[in-house]
């Protein structure tokens, strides 16, 4: 059934990195805002905006998404990681310290970004080949052009060279 | 953003219902190319309507057609073993088109509505008839690099820019539609609208209706078929010019061919006369051409854009070389 048309403040409930957490949003908000401003979660950036640099990719439902381009409000009841997220307390990923070692940033911007969506193609599956993981990390642009590493460290992590 | 009231639908009833609670209010589901034009002020629905919880995912075989809910998302559809197996030009169309985490959003049918890319219909600064009917094009004599060729008007020449939806073109897709008149079944060739002087009207949809599926009817000789797309970047681009094609081949003779292209006109463009001329012709780079000609024959270029009349061409003996290959 319909809940009410309403342009006013809401609270949701948003599941993120395991963790249920009331937010009160209107309906233009995105996710990525509600992350960043209501939740404090302030690792996944805001680049574009407009869902071209991949700089909020989290995952939802296990899918790597780009956070600027939906709704909270579309996301009650999803299972949200973030970058907070991917690693345990104290620990580094894998993929987080693949990146340390191959020097995969520069200015760190679209890093956070980069590695959860790294961190997501490695569940989804991909051949150990350059050309692959290029494509498959297509939609994570980094401005200083530290490409060629950011592949070595996935393609260290992803156990073939 | 403009502020917006946003309902969530349970059932296609309750969607139809809601939309109709207020002019202009739109429905969402991937809302990857609806809330970017939000963002640009380009659209601004009063009212959203949340489709996701319909049941309109799945994938299966009806009959004698591939059935493809509306919402399946583009990397369901690009992974799904009928589809990769019936009808390849579709599943390599779909793995072409946007990012990894585009496709995990997006869904067929929004795919098949998204908006033009052209610059003067994203700024609101400056004029558009698709936009803002009667103010003018700015393409025409403007910045029209990557705007169409084929299909346009002294009133638009905006490119469409869907993949997938090129793929459709050539493989006679059916769109199925539910609305407030209830179902009904429309080709994709009668889908989409021509610019003429009424650019802004795109699809045959009407107001408050919605895709619930696409349904392809299964083509034997699509197994041999492919998709082809020429654009600026490797990856993650709008194409410049593309080209799916699928080939009945006998031998050295094409006894059949399919071909759609994409990137050089303002709707997915079906080639009947270059099917025609490959009818019964030797699979070779000669008919190739002479198919590639009738492809783009009528096309005409406004200045920056020209390149795409000899692009299209090429693209288009290259989908064929390819797809005889296989």
């Amino acid at each position: 059934m319909l809940t009410a048309p309403n342009t006013t403040e809401t609270t949701i409930v948003l599941n993120v990195n395991g963790a249920e957490h009331p937010v009160a949003v209107e309906p233009r908000v995105t996710l990525l805002d509600a992350l960043r401003d209501r939740l404090g979660l302030t690792g996944t950036k805001k680049g574009c905006d407009h869902g071209q640099c991949g700089a909020c990719t989290v995952m939802v439902n296990g899918r790597r998404i780009d956070s600027c381009l939906t709704l909270a409000m579309m996301h009650e009841g999803d299972r949200i990681v973030t970058i907070e997220g991917i690693a345990a307390e104290g620990a580094l990923h894998p993929v987080q310290a693949a990146f340390i070692k191959h020097d995969g940033f520069q200015c760190g911007y679209c890093t956070p970004g980069q590695i959860v969506s790294a961190v997501a193609l490695l569940a989804e599956g991909v051949a150990a080949e350059r050309g692959a993981v290029q494509k498959a990390m297509s939609g994570n642009l980094c401005r200083c052009g530290c490409y060629p590493h950011i592949v070595d460290a996935i393609l260290e992590v992803r156990g073939e060279r | 953003m403009k502020p917006f009231a946003y309902v969530r639908a349970e059932n296609p009833p309750a969607a139809l219902s809601a939309i109709g609670h207020e002019p202009g209010a739109r429905y969402v589901a991937g809302g990857t190319n609806l809330l970017d034009l939000m963002k640009l002020e380009v659209e601004s629905p009063p009212l959203l309507v949340d489709i996701n919880p319909l049941a309109l995912r799945t994938i299966e075989t009806r009959g004698d057609s591939l059935h493809i809910g509306a919402l399946a998302r583009l990397t369901d559809v690009a992974g799904d073993a009928q589809v990769r197996r019936y009808f390849p030009l579709v599943a390599i169309a779909l793995e072409e088109s946007a990012s990894p985490q585009l496709r995990n959003m997006a869904t067929i049918g929004g795919n098949l509505m998204q908006r033009t890319r052209c610059a003067y219909f994203r700024d609101v600064a400056t004029p558009c008839n698709k936009r803002s009917p009667g103010s003018g094009c700015g393409a025409l004599d403007g910045e029209n690099r990557r705007q169409a060729v084929l299909g346009t008007s002294p009133h638009c020449i905006a490119v469409s820019p869907s993949d997938l939806a090129v793929a459709l073109a050539a493989l006679d897709a059916l769109v199925q539609i539910t609305g407030p008149n209830g179902d009904r079944e429309v080709a994709l060739h009668d889908f989409y609208r021509l610019p003429g002087d009424t650019p802004q009207i795109e699809t045959a949809l009407e107001p408050q209706e919605l895709i619930a599926a696409i349904s392809l009817p299964l083509l034997p000789f699509a197994s041999r078929s492919t998709y082809v797309k020429v654009r600026d970047r490797a990856q993650y681009d709008f194409a410049l010019a593309s080209a799916a094609v699928a080939v009945d081949l006998r031998g050295t003779t094409i006894r059949e061919a399919r071909i759609a292209l994409g990137g050089v006109a303002t709707i997915p463009w079906r080639c009947a006369q270059a099917e025609r001329v490959l009818a019964g012709a030797p699979a070779n780079r000669e008919s190739f051409e002479r198919a590639a000609e009738a492809a783009m024959s009528g096309a005409g270029g406004r200045g920056p854009n020209d390149f795409k009349i000899p692009l299209g061409r090429r693209t288009l003996v290259r989908a064929l070389e390819n797809a005889v290959a296989l």
